[in-house]
């Protein structure tokens, strides 16, 4: 509790990561409270076809006459989901393969360095194509699997060059000669120094994420049903809604929803960078 | 005569979120035309404040809050604090040099020695590169520096001691008539922590400037300095001699540290640390700053600050109201204090 | 063959037996430590002093098993340290305990002091129960004189000074109760005003629990204060080419090197320090490790150095004749029967 109170303090010291911040938990609200107060709208109605803002629909309706503002409301719950978890993945994945690699070191690092500049040197989008194509990633866990397994290569590398150096501390070698073994050492030693560094790079992992379900939703390499912003984006194209002028709303409100929600999370981590490092904290 | 620079009740803060940083308090003291002097303290004394302000190199957060700090050479007395920026610069290494630590960064890693010489010469006015050369080659002489192997060379192929020559030489390339020399000899090796005390102890003779060195290690001080002045929590507590401030001070922080530091030579005597910590130099408790840690405090020590009052002689002053006490138990030999106190 | 003191009685407690210690660096290898024996006795204190890279350091964590010699023995009690496994192994582990330079990277920023004390204790059930081991801690911290203790238990290293830091580094190391402390430069980089109460806290640890301390250090008067009733090491790029009593060595130095590293101290005396006699080396340039000289190492710069002789044979360490407690790595002065600060003057 007092933990959190002294984070606010910080952050309030810093207005684009407090803005970052607000921005965040009014997704997180968005995607995972509102609906449960905002039911699905799934009747068509088309007699108000691609109609402009109004009183009765705050965003204008889409090609069936639906309210696009009760498709933003349903549609970031997986998005967020699937940007967490792939977030999870990664990092936990990457975290436990580069303390491994760092620390046991000899032919284990060696064999998951060259993965990882196997996995590294893979293009992205297109394997994620092929994958998609393949094997047909019906439900956002399934996705999120898929976008963790190509991802966590890059931290994975960063975070073995950190405990690289970590190792070397003098902290650390005195935790080897008294003996307090490797496990006391990697998760009390070692990967407390790393909290700041991991927690930055789970919020960068959720934007990298948020791309790449957006860019293959919208391409149409992922069958997802329900309602979702980028699945918004999907259809708004196949239906041809970017030739309507006044689907002007339709069109841009999940482009917008994307566009904040991922300036949330850098102006958000930026604020973080300030926060953990201590040399501007004391000052 | 006028001295050289004379500092007048200096004061010095540090802007922090807990409030202002009391560094240095009224410090006043001149330094004589070829003179040397050490400032000595333990860290947090606020001697590296102070010297850095001579040139006024400090950080944002400093702010001069009182005081003057005069510079007198043939022509004129400037007063460094409210020097206009041209002349600031013109006065920073053609009449002022500091020679920094040569293990902290004092060097661009990616640029080599002859670069150094040229971009210092460049800055203050000197033109010609043949020049810059020739005064290059003289002063790496000067240093005992092999120039046309050390001109070419990067920091990183340098020594320790090669480094803080060139440090040296680079100060005097404007031919100043004060330098301030901070730790200059820590982390270097004894032999050549030798070659640079003996290296300075010549360029002084031979050149006459004046010198002031900030340092934690008083074997330097007694090697070069004419006068010593110790500072403890920001303020200066005693200024002397400096064979007056080895066997006779009158302040129990120089006594202190005077004993804290063990010889290779002589007898050990009585070596001992002091007690406790410095002051939180925040919140300053009314009185002398030192009583925590003082073995001869009494009451009336409490009072108020004690002022610098002469003690022996009128060059010799302590800021302590017991100084008579100190002096009984230290007495007048010359001997160290270590050795006195052991015997006593 | 290791040396002993033989002022103290018993067998030694741990030996380095000729051990080296080679580094790979970009264009070869270095000897960072040569062929160098020292044997300790329980609650010895002794000092290795040197310049940077005469491989100190290097030595001491030798002697603390984190580095293994790439030749040579490392002796506990009896046994070659490298041979042992297991539970042995880790045994050896608690029984040296290193205490690093620098106060500021010896202790995990993350942890508590209570948590950097309390892990070795319940590791090695050093205690029973929770409140058993709050008390060790307390004792602990007692011992280093950092009290109340209670004042201590839950500050993290950046509210401590670096004096405080030490100090708990020390505690941290005998929550394991060792039988010897390495301490690499442990009060170098703390105050001056005080260095010499973290050093008679090392050595109330050796009279009063009878541990081994061995301080290494590159400020010979530190070294002649913690050594005052042990002996003093002097090594000069990779070698030991002096080991001898502390108040013999400083008065009467049998190495030419050592001669000439105290003629060069400063000290905090000016009447003594403006007067001392210097011994003039014949160059102040220090042999690259990567090209060490054939022979002596130091022959290059020694003003005792005969041609034929010191350029070509590496001198052993040997017992000066009728001198107590002194060997000395130099072929003249054993060969003259005296100490070179004597021949040099």
């Amino acid at each position: 509790m007092q933990a959190a109170i002294g984070f606010l303090r910080l952050l309030s010291k810093r207005p684009s990561g407090l803005i970052g911040f607000i921005g965040i938990v009014f997704f997180l609200v968005l995607a995972f409270i509102a609906p449960i107060f905002v039911p699905n709208q799934e009747l068509a109605d088309v007699n108000s076809i691609y109609q402009t803002p109004s009183l009765e629909h705050f965003l204008g309706t889409d090609n069936s006459g639906r309210d696009v503002l009760n498709q933003i409301v349903q549609g970031g719950r997986e998005i967020i989901s699937v940007a967490l978890v792939t977030a999870l993945l990664t990092t936990l994945i990457a975290t436990t393969l580069g303390a491994v690699s760092a620390i046991v070191g000899g032919k284990v690092d060696a064999v998951l360095v060259a993965i990882a500049d196997i996995v590294l040197t893979i293009p992205y989008l297109i394997v994620l194509i092929v994958i998609s194509a393949l094997a047909r990633p019906t439900n956002f866990l399934a996705l999120a699997i898929v976008l963790s397994l190509l991802g966590w290569a890059g931290l994975m590398r960063q975070v073995r060059a950190q405990v690289l150096t970590l190792k070397e501390r003098d902290y650390v070698e005195a935790a080897r000669s008294l003996d307090l073994g490797l496990f006391h050492i990697v998760f009390r030693e070692i990967l407390p120094n790393m909290r700041s560094y991991i927690v930055i790079h789970f919020v960068l992992a959720m934007t990298g994420a948020i791309y790449a379900q957006v860019a293959l939703i919208v391409l149409g390499l992922v069958p997802f049903s329900g309602k979702n912003w980028a699945l918004m984006l999907y259809f708004a194209n196949s239906q041809g809604a970017f030739y309507f002028r006044d689907a002007f709303w339709y069109v841009f409100s999940p482009i917008f929803a994307i566009i904040l929600l991922q300036l949330s999370l850098v102006l958000f981590v930026n604020a973080l960078e300030d926060i953990f490092n201590p040399r501007l904290r004391s000052s | 005569m006028t001295p050289i620079l004379s500092v007048r009740d200096l004061s010095i803060d540090y802007r922090t979120s807990r409030g202002p940083v009391h560094a240095v308090r009224n410090v006043s003291f001149d330094i004589a035309k070829g003179e040397t002097v050490a400032i000595i303290g333990e860290s947090g004394s606020g001697k590296t404040t102070l010297a850095i302000s001579l040139i006024r190199l400090s950080p944002r957060s400093a702010r001069i809050t009182k005081g003057q700090i005069l510079y007198t050479n043939d022509r004129e007395t400037v007063d460094i604090r409210t020097l206009p920026d041209d002349e600031l610069r013109h006065y920073r290494w053609s009449e002022c040099a500091m020679v920094f630590q040569a293990a902290l960064n004092s060097f661009n890693p990616v640029i080599n020695v002859w670069e150094q010489f040229a971009d210092t010469g460049r800055a203050h006015g000197m033109k010609d590169t043949k020049e810059i050369h020739a005064r290059a080659q003289e002063l790496l002489d000067l240093v005992h520096l092999d120039p046309e192997r050390v001109l070419k060379a990067y920091p990183h192929e340098l020594s320790g001691g090669m480094k803080q020559r060139v440090l040296i030489a680079l100060s005097l390339m404007l031919e100043p008539q004060l330098i301030i020399l901070d730790e200059p000899t820590t982390a270097l090796d004894i032999l050549t922590q030798r070659s640079i005390i003996d290296l300075l102890g010549t360029l002084r003779k031979k050149l006459g400037f004046s010198m002031v060195f900030i340092s934690h290690d008083l074997s330097i001080a007694a090697e070069l300095a004419d006068r010593m002045i110790t500072m403890y929590a920001g303020t200066v507590v005693e200024r002397a001699s400096v064979t007056d401030l080895f066997y006779r001070p009158r302040h129990p922080y120089s006594v202190g540290l005077l004993r804290a530091v063990p010889r290779v030579s002589g007898a050990m005597g009585a070596v001992e640390s002091i007690p406790g910590s410095p002051p939180d130099l925040i919140r300053l408790p009314p009185g002398c700053t030192y009583i925590p840690r003082c073995p001869l405090a009494i009451a009336a020590c409490a009072e108020r600050e004690p002022d610098l009052v002469p003690v022996d002689t009128p060059e010799h002053e302590a800021r302590c109201i017991r100084w008579k006490t100190v002096a009984e138990q230290v007495g007048t030999a010359e001997v160290a204090v270590a050795e006195k106190i052991a015997t006593a | 063959m290791s040396i002993i003191d033989p002022t103290v009685r018993g067998t030694p407690l741990i030996e380095l037996d000729h051990v080296s210690r080679a580094f790979k660096v970009p264009g070869g290898s270095i000897t960072a430590v040569d062929s160098v024996s020292l044997a300790i006795a329980a609650s010895e204190a002794l000092c290795i002093v040197g310049e940077s890279g005469c491989g100190k350091t290097t030595t001491g964590r030798m002697l603390a098993g984190i580095l293994r010699p790439t030749s040579g023995r490392l002796i506990y009690e009896g046994q070659d340290v490298w041979q042992k496994k297991g539970h042995d192994l880790s045994a050896f582990r608690q029984a040296v305990q290193l205490v690093h330079q620098d106060p500021y990277a010896s202790l995990n920023p993350t942890r508590t002091v209570f948590q950097t004390l309390s892990a070795p204790i319940y590791r090695h059930k050093k205690a029973k129960g929770n409140r058993d081991a709050t008390n060790r801690v307390r004792h602990l911290l007692d011992v280093v004189g950092l009290t109340p203790p209670d004042d201590f238990l839950s500050k993290y290293p950046h509210q401590l000074s670096g004096g405080q830091r030490q100090r708990v580094a020390i505690a941290r190391a005998l929550t394991v109760d060792p039988r010897v402390i390495v301490a690499d430069e442990a009060v170098s980089m703390v105050d001056v005003s005080i260095r010499i109460s973290l050093l008679n806290l090392l050595l109330g640890l050796r009279s009063e629990m009878g541990v081994s301390i061995v301080l290494i250090t590159h400020d010979l008067a530190v070294a002649r204060y913690f050594a005052r009733e042990g002996r003093i090491g002097v090594m000069y790029l990779g070698r030991m080419v002096e080991l001898a009593r502390s108040e013999a060595l400083v008065s009467d130095p049998a190495h030419p090197y050592s001669a000439a590293l105290i003629a060069a101290i400063p000290e905090a005396d000016p009447r003594i320090t403006r007067s001392k006699d210097r011994v003039t080396l014949k160059t102040a340039d220090v042999p690259s490790l990567l090209a060490l000289p054939p022979g002596c190492t130091f022959h290059p710069r020694c003003p005792l150095a005969e041609p034929g002789l010191c350029d070509v044979l590496v001198p052993e360490l040997l017992p000066l004749a009728g001198r107590e407690v002194r060997e000395v790595a130099c072929h003249v002065a054993i060969r003259e029967r005296q100490p070179a600060a004597e021949l040099l003057a």
